[in-house]
């Protein structure tokens, strides 16, 4: 049995279904994501786990231990808001000892877990400070760190970066997946943003109003799509329609055709390999180190990438081409 | 030009305002100086100062006020933070009813507790001093209501109750030491500023002290008036003087709760 274990949770408001039969096992120390878009229960389910909503129905475990009917101040949970909920009348060293001082823990005691938890979380010299004297990265970190200092058994984290800026969001993502490996702590991490949930997670779970619509690791999720919905979210995805891929590939399937952009290779006009096809160049995005192509090929639009080595490699539009799609890289999907 | 004519307009409202509300003021404190027959004094403060029986009925009615206060508090507080959390639906029920009271004649209510209460009933709560204390301040809670629920609610209502709580609670806090150490510091300015009103509003009421026959400030005021000449002037300026400097601090929490949340 894995270490949190939810099984066939449910989630009614009112006559709304919510969340709707799901079923996630998430082993000891592991980092994994709920990603979805907006509206699909994440926040829901992180919610039940907490113990700040009830199930309507299913169980929660915990180490073996069903924890559906217990209070969220007994379950060990630690939780990080999406806006902080920082306590504004407290500086940044109490609101992280508050957890501690609610357990009745030796002053000393309390100064030294603070101490090294803001040196974890790179906050030393703000100790001092109230929640509207610091940014929002530091902000969020103090979140962290309140939630860390009470050992949680799991941490869960509710879109933890949205509200910050690229830059600083990057550097907190890989400061809370390096502080996460040290601590060996289970982790729960919810997000909308697919590149976020590739980069960090163990796992991921995509879900689906309501529903898990796939999960495994970062790289099955990115490359083994099972669905046109996981498809679709993973990025950038060419979905054909059965009579496109028949059309472009003469194939007859049942479902949706998923390419990978990078997996279509761009072969000059001339060549006259097995299993080419032509297509004309319609329009380019440049996107830093790969240039994006739509290239058009009987009828049907595809998206192409490209590596961008040097300016002789941009392709005019217009240019005539000729593409390749290994079998490997079809992927019919639901 | 339409903009310097509203402009007039406006300032012309605010002087008559003013003098509507300053000159009667003005000549009750002009009137209560002339106790002296020759020359402008304070004597008839002086008098009403030292009268013993305003020191206790002043004394009695602070008393109550702070009783009202901190049972009021106690009572509304959690309430707010409850409907706010966990039952939003009931929010406009419970606003409804805590404006009962003006509403409701305060001489209605007291008739009320005569008849549900006096020395002949079920509970005779008129039948002793203390225990008609404790009917007063009761009653002095229900006519507070309006104004300690609605400034405690408006106060919450600036807060994150529902992340706070549940950030609180995810730590291992309980209700009490939710309420306590997070909620109550974050409204401190609305409390206090409840706490005033409730006191300006307590220490001058003169129905229910009244008719349950209790030495307060309210029916003292009444019984100077009807009798003296120059010590009800001196009293009214006292009396209003106590309830302005209660607005005032008012003012200041207010400002100093706003102050602080902006910078939040
Ligand atoms: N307390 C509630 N009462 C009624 N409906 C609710 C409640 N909480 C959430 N919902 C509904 O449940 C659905 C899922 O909400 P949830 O907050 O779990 O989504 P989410 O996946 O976290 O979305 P986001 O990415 O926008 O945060 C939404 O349609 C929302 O309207
Ligand atoms: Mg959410």
């Amino acid at each position: 049995m894995a270490f949190l274990d939810i099984k066939q949770i449910n989630k009614r408001f009112g006559t709304q279904q919510v969340v709707c039969d799901m079923d996630i096992a998430i082993e000891r120390g592991e980092f994994v994501t709920f990603l979805g878009p907006s509206g699909c229960g994440k926040t829901t389910v992180l919610r039940m786990i907490a113990g700040f909503e009830a199930p309507t129905a299913g169980a929660i475990c915990v180490g073996g231990q069903d924890i559906t009917a217990q209070s969220p101040q007994k379950r060990g949970i630690g939780i990080v808001f999406q806006n902080y909920a920082l306590f504004p009348n407290l500086t940044v060293e109490q609101n992280i000892g508050f957890g501690l001082k609610v357990r009745k823990l030796p002053r000393r005691e309390i100064a030294a877990k603070v101490a090294e938890v803001l040196r974890l979380v790179e906050l030393n010299g703000k100790e001092g400070h109230y929640p509207h004297e610091l940014s929002g990265g530091q902000r969020q970190r103090v979140a962290l760190a309140r939630a860390l200092v009470v050992e949680p058994k799991i941490l869960l984290l509710d879109e933890p970066l949205s509200a910050l800026d690229a830059r600083i969001r990057k550097n907190l993502r890989e400061q809370i997946r390096d502080i996460q490996r040290r601590l060996q702590l289970t982790t729960v991490f919810v997000t909308h943003d697919q590149e976020e949930a590739l980069t960090m997670s163990d796992r991921i779970y995509v879900m689906n109003q309501g529903k898990v619509e796939q999960h495994g690791t970062a790289e099955e999720i990115y490359t083994q799509p099972e669905t046109e919905f996981v498809a679709r979210f993973m990025g950038n995805y060419n979905l054909l329609k059965a009579e496109e891929a028949h059309q472009l590939l003469g194939l007859q399937i049942d479902g949706h055709m998923a390419i990978r952009p990078e997996s279509i290779h761009v072969l000059s006009a001339g060549s006259h390999e097995l299993g080419t096809f032509e297509g004309v160049i319609r329009r380019h995005q440049l996107l830093g180190g790969v240039i994006r192509y739509q290239v058009e090929s009987r009828g049907v639009a595809l998206w192409v990438d490209r590596l961008n080595r040097n300016v002789a490699d941009l392709l005019p539009v217009g240019a005539s081409v000729r593409l390749q799609i290994s079998d490997d890289d079809m992927r019919v999907v639901r | 030009m339409t903009r310097t004519t509203s402009r007039i307009g406006a300032w012309i409202a605010m002087i008559v305002g003013s003098l509507y509300f300053l000159l009667p003021l003005a000549a009750t404190f002009l009137f209560s100086l002339k106790m002296r027959r020759d020359a402008l004094s304070f004597d008839a403060y002086k008098v009403v100062l030292t009268d013993p029986q305003f020191q206790a009925t002043f004394g009695y009615s602070t008393l109550m006020a702070v009783l009202t206060i901190v049972s009021g508090i106690v009572l509304v507080a959690p309430t707010a933070f409850w409907i706010q959390l966990k039952l939003p639906r009931l929010r406009a029920v419970v606003e409804f009813i805590t404006l009962l009271p003006l509403v409701i004649p305060a001489i209605v209510i007291v008739f009320g507790y005569l008849k549900m209460y006096n020395s002949s009933a079920w509970l005779p709560l008129t039948a002793h001093e203390r225990s008609t204390d404790f009917l007063l301040v009761a009653s002095y809670v229900t006519l507070s209501l309006p104004y300690l629920y609605r400034s405690i609610d408006t106060g919450l209502r600036a807060v994150d109750v529902r992340g706070l709580t549940e950030a609180a609670q995810s730590l291992g806090a309980g209700w009490g030491g939710i309420l306590l150490k997070v909620i109550l510091p974050n409204v401190k300015s609305a409390i206090l500023s409840g706490a005033f009103l409730t006191f300006a509003v307590v220490i001058g009421e003169f129905t229910m002290a009244s008719l349950l026959s209790r030495p307060a400030f309210g029916p003292y005021l009444q019984l100077i008036g009807a009798n003296r000449a120059y010590e009800p002037a001196a009293l009214a300026i006292i009396a209003f003087l106590v309830t302005w400097a209660s607005m005032g601090l008012i003012q200041v929490f207010a400002r100093n709760g706003r102050a602080k949340r902006k910078a939040a």
